[in-house]
């Protein structure tokens, strides 16, 4: 039998609201707000609340897609990794730097969206960096 | 006080008469629900108390009905203050725990908290450690009856207003343990939209613990609305009180006047 509840961050926006996620036998059980987080203070939004559904969604990708003749395939991450960077390559040699944008997301850690922009800028060279919180 | 409850808790899971403990324990730096079970260190166990008396508590019943589902044949000892005593026996009542699988242990609430909460009953009658805090009078309510019905209606209007539908008030809630909700019955409550349906949305839900209600307040302090839920639930318990003298929780052997036929019982 093993309970726990373990410390974390919400992974849905930039708030940074502490919860521990429930679990039990390795199975996740539920979401309590941590009342001692002086972030959130114990409360929570709509999408806080559910944060530990999609983790074990069965809808939810684990592993890289690739379109081959109009269907999604599943295929291994250097494959993945090589389609995407010989991708960029064409359109930056074919078009320029400018022509490729950036999407960054509230879903991925501070440290992660900094590696996103300096990707853009130094490794592809554009300021073309956006976010989907701006919709 | 704290000593105690360990040297109790050790006794039951060295004996083996329960299988673990749900407690509070403290962990990088919080309080969060835990279960002891044989051989854990005592050392971590939290009452809930940080700067303030009873500012970290947790719905402990919730937790012990999750674990008690997968592991029916198991019995657990669980913290039980005045709230969660009364909360233990409408769970026993709704057949949501079964009261031989259940080894309270029973603290009470100092005075600080018992007025915080404003709490009828601030200890459980089965009692390990502490001792008796007083009843305190119900104040905010008597303050909302002040009012006038006009001032109070808007009031409320206004309150109910500042909800942002996150069902936190029903996810907090140790006595919500429905797998269907009228909150998300489409017929009731239309889905995806603010404002809330006013009054729709909080009435349902104050008719809904009517009779169940402990009066743990966590749903208020769960809110980050701020709307003034524990009021709202406290006058409906009053009402229930004065008309049908029925106090959800407080007796064991209880039956509930929404689940009987027949006229009203004997005040």
């Amino acid at each position: 039998m093993d309970y726990r509840n373990t410390l974390t961050t919400c992974t849905y926006c930039g708030c940074g609201c502490n919860f521990f996620l429930e679990s039990l036998d390795g199975r996740l059980t539920g979401t309590i707000p941590c009342k001692t987080s002086p972030v959130n203070e114990g409360k929570l939004c709509i999408k806080g609340w559910n944060v530990h559904q999609f983790v074990q969604s069965e809808k939810r990708l684990t592993k890289p897609l690739l379109r081959k003749n109009g269907e999604l395939v599943e295929v291994s991450w250097d494959e993945a990794l090589n389609f995407v960077a010989s991708g960029l390559k064409a359109a930056k040699s074919a078009s320029g730097a400018d022509s490729i944008g950036f999407f960054a997301s509230a879903k991925v850690t501070n440290e992660e969206n900094y590696l996103m922009q300096k990707f853009a800028r130094a490794a592809v060279g554009t300021n073309n960096i956006d976010h989907c919180a701006r919709l | 006080m704290i000593d105690h409850i360990k040297k109790k808790i050790n006794e039951l899971l060295s004996g083996g008469s329960v299988k673990g403990v749900i407690a509070l324990a403290n962990a990088n730096g919080h309080v969060a629900p835990c279960l002891f079970q044989k051989g854990d260190d005592l050392e971590k166990l939290s009452l809930g108390d940080r700067e303030t008396a009873g500012d970290a508590r947790y719905p402990l019943n919730k937790v012990l009905i999750t674990i008690a589902r997968q592991y029916p044949d198991e019995v657990f000892g669980v913290l039980t203050r005045g709230c969660d005593e009364r909360g233990l026996h409408i769970l026993y009542r709704l057949n949501q725990l079964m009261p031989d699988k259940v080894v309270p242990i029973g603290i009470s609430c100092p005075q600080s908290l018992a007025i915080q909460c404003e709490c009828k009953k601030p200890w459980p009658d089965d009692m390990t450690a502490g001792e008796k805090s007083e009843a305190v009078a119900q104040k905010r309510v008597q303050d909302a009856e002040g009012k006038d019905l006009k001032e109070r209606f808007d009031y409320w209007a206004n309150q109910f207003l500042k909800c942002v539908k996150c069902y936190g008030c029903r996810d907090i809630c140790p006595m919500c343990f429905c797998k269907e909700c009228s909150l998300e019955c489409e017929d009731l409550v239309s889905k995806g939209d603010l404002p809330v349906d006013i009054p729709v949305f909080h009435l349902t839900r104050a008719m809904h613990m009517a009779d169940r209600c402990i009066d743990c307040g966590l749903c208020e302090e769960a809110c980050p609305s701020g709307i003034p839920l524990r009021l709202l639930y406290k006058k409906t318990a009053g009402i229930m009180n004065a008309e049908f003298g029925f106090t959800s929780g407080i007796d064991k052997n209880e039956t509930s006047p929404l689940s009987m036929m027949g006229p009203a019982p004997k005040k």
